[in-house]
């Protein structure tokens, strides 16, 4: 055994949350009894969840891991010599090789678990803020040719090509413009943003710095859910990092452009997740969606031109602007381009970030990727896309990940969100969970919305009592048929989707239902 | 660690106020910190607010009750939010939750008799990946099962 020896553990939330930190601590513990000097890295996660808490060791072969370790491990871990690479039931080899992570393709998620996510230096030593050199050597108007011509669209859902949007906005003027980054991440089954910013956050200051420049903006918005604190301490602390070092402020990285960055918490609404809302929420408002036009693009923040784009969407561009526009665009399927960050999560064996070029199917991530559930038994279903996302059965599992494949079925990616339902789930269920969401989460300016979704509630919870199928089903097919075209934004216009899908696909939850007098739930 | 709050008062308030008031949109900066200090929004602080921001009252309400973070009531000692959303669902949330229920006597969003904890529905901790999950004050809790549960509910005595 070395006198000392370098360990990574993660302090992402998700780690967290199943004990890294009592990892970390009885692993400085057993190391200060054996006399070895312990040096250990908190990163963010790898985003392989089954194994986390995950421990990596360095050696003069690359970081060795282990994992899932927990705190009763360490003694025996250290006994068996991990801090050079020793054998163990636990030991997974070279992470890198760890076949889950070598079949990805990293491009935006290249440093997350790698890097100690406060330090410019790690962050420096790994390619960063070579895309804001090559940003600034190009000028504003040529930055957006290339992230127009890399296929990049929007990974907060609607998939809106992000180049067009940037071009908008740097063609309206206005007294001041703003980039806006939108990290609601409200969709249940989605966790790429919160890793993201936990565990390489300069990589989206970076982003973002980027389209300040190309658009002209100097001001920028970081939205960021008050459920994820973590996420919000390690950004305040990244940009404080950034701001001290030249890379926001007056002359940004040395040159003339001035661009900060200020972060705000939201509170708790899913709506505000939608870009108009979220506007009204950071003017201090109730986040009531606005009608459009105007676009955000010419009247966004405070009524000027505003970019506002996801986590994701922001965060590629530095990857973009560093391997080139063509490498980008050569991955993916169809209109789909590039690498999606795809979560897979719930009753999921091998649950995480898997993040790959579009084009592999649903099956492949679904029974491949994630290796089926956790609990051992059939997958029945499967939401992707969030709760404004279709339940998808078997039959669909040949869909393609891509923006147009799933919307041909009536489904859609959303935010690469996959979660995975075992057969135990009762789909009529789900179905009123989606109506009690929207319920719950409406911000009131529709009537379909507002009150249909009331209806929807009750109405679905007379079939689940088995009380005259036949005429309530029908009352939900007209139901969201009118939620569908009459609603102003996604949150009452798609919930339809996760109802209708299960009505279509597992019909035999809905009807047959013994009759219950009492709906006791 | 359990959060320890402050008895209200219009100076503190004030003082809160004068930190963010010069930021633009500076309402929901101020209510969050007007939570973080007193554990609710206490209702004399509403004409308080309003008056700093030039705004009605009714429009200072109208955002203290759009979002569902800010309560009229501070929780109790502990608060314990469990992920009802549907990755929590599909990893079997909803018996927890009624297990919680049952221990503690209280429905989801309710305070016990004693103030000891409050238990929250919650959607969506972005720990979708390792649920069903669960925030213990500040403490982030994933793979939650009934055992885990009950310590946690044990810990509430604290
Ligand atoms: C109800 C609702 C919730 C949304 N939540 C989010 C969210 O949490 N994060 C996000 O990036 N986009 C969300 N969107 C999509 C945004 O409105 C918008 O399309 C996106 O921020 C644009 O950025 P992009 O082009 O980079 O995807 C939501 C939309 C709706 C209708
Ligand atoms: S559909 Fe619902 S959430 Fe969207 S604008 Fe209308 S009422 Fe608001």
């Amino acid at each position: 055994m070395g006198v000392s020896a370098r360990v990574f553990i993660a302090r992402d939330a998700g780690a967290l949350a199943v004990g890294a930190d009592d990892v970390a601590v009885a692993l400085a513990r057993a190391a200060s009894r054996r006399g070895v000097a312990l040096d250990i890295t908190r990163t963010g996660s790898r985003g392989l969840y089954w194994l986390e808490p995950l421990l990596e060791v360095v050696t003069p072969a690359g970081r060795v891991a282990y994992g899932p370790v927990a705190p009763e491990d360490v003694e025996a871990l250290v006994d068996a010599g991990i801090f050079d690479g020793g054998q163990h039931p636990l030991r997974l080899g070279l992470t890198e090789e760890i076949p889950w992570l070598k079949r990805q393709i990293r491009l935006t998620f290249a440093r997350c678990g790698v890097i100690d996510p406060l330090s410019l230096d790690d962050y420096r030593a790994h390619g960063g803020y070579r895309a804001l050199e090559r940003a600034l050597s190009l000028g504003t108007e040529a930055i957006i040719e290339e992230v127009v011509q890399s296929g990049l669209r929007g990974r907060g859902g609607a998939g809106f090509p992000t180049g067009i949007k940037w071009r908008t906005v740097s063609q309206t003027s206005g007294p001041q413009k703003y980039i806006v980054c939108n990290a609601d991440e409200g969709d249940s089954g989605t966790f790429a943003d919160r890793m993201l910013i936990e565990g390489d956050p300069f990589v989206l200051i970076e982003g973002i710095t980027i389209a300040g420049i190309a658009v002209g903006a100097t001001k920028g918005y970081v939205y960021i859910r008050s459920e994820y604190p973590h996420a919000v301490a390690t950004l305040a602390a990244a940009l404080a990092a950034a701001r001290r070092e030249g890379l926001l402020g007056r002359g940004v990285a040395g040159s003339a452009h001035a661009f900060d960055l200020e972060l705000r918490v939201g509170a708790g609404a899913y709506v505000c997740g939608e870009e108009t809302s979220l506007l009204d929420s950071l003017e201090g408002k109730r986040g009531i969606v606005r009608a459009k036009p105007p676009l955000p693009a010419h009247k966004g923040l405070f009524g000027c031109p505003t970019v506002i784009n996801n986590v994701l969407s922001l965060a590629s561009v530095p990857s973009i602007l560093g391997h080139g526009a063509a490498a980008y665009r050569e991955l993916g399927h169809g209109r789909s381009r590039g690498t999606m960050p795809i979560q897979l999560a719930g009753n999921v064996k091998y649950g995480g970030l898997f993040e790959t070029a579009f084009g592999i199917t649903l099956g492949e991530l679904v029974d491949r990727v994630g290796g089926g559930t956790a609990s051992g038994r059939p997958v029945r279903a499967v939401q992707v896309g969030g709760p404004l996302g279709a339940y998808f059965p078997r039959a669909l599992f040949d869909t393609p990940f891509d923006y147009e494949a799933f919307a041909a079925r009536d489904g859609l990616i959303g935010h690469g969100g996959i979660v995975v339902f075992d057969d135990s789930v009762d789909m009529a269920k789900q179905a009123r969970f989606a109506m009690e969401f929207c319920a719950l989460e409406s911000c009131g300016k529709c009537t379909p919305c507002r009150i249909g979704s009331t209806r929807g509630v009750e109405t679905l919870e007379r079939i689940i009592n088995g009380d005259n199928a036949e005429p309530n089903i029908a009352l939900i097919e007209d139901l969201c048929h009118t939620m569908k075209f009459g609603s102003l934004c996604a949150l009452g216009g798609f919930t339809p989707y996760p109802v209708m899908s299960a009505l279509t696909y597992f019909p035999e939850d809905f009807r047959a239902r013994p009759r219950r007098l009492v709906a006791a739930e | 660690m359990m959060p320890v709050y402050e008895t209200w008062s219009a100076e503190r308030t004030a003082e809160i106020i004068a930190q963010y008031v010069d930021q633009p949109g500076a309402l929901l900066p101020i209510l969050h910190g007007v939570q973080a200090a007193f554990g609710c929004i206490p209702e004399p602080a509403v004409p308080i607010l309003a008056d700093a921001l030039n705004l009605s009252r009714a429009e200072v309400h109208g955002v203290v009750t759009f979002y569902h973070d800010f309560r009229r009531e501070p929780p109790g000692r502990h608060v314990l939010k469990l992920c009802r959303a549907e990755a929590c669902q599909a990893a079997g949330c909803d018996a927890l939750a009624e297990r919680a229920q049952a221990k503690l006597g209280v429905g989801l969003g309710d305070t016990t008799a004693d103030e000891r904890v409050t238990l929250r529905p919650t959607y969506c901790l972005g720990l979708c990946a390792v649920a069903p999950s669960a925030m213990f004050d500040d403490r982030v809790i994933g793979r939650l099962d009934a055992k885990r549960l009950d310590a946690l509910l044990e810990e509430t005595w604290a």
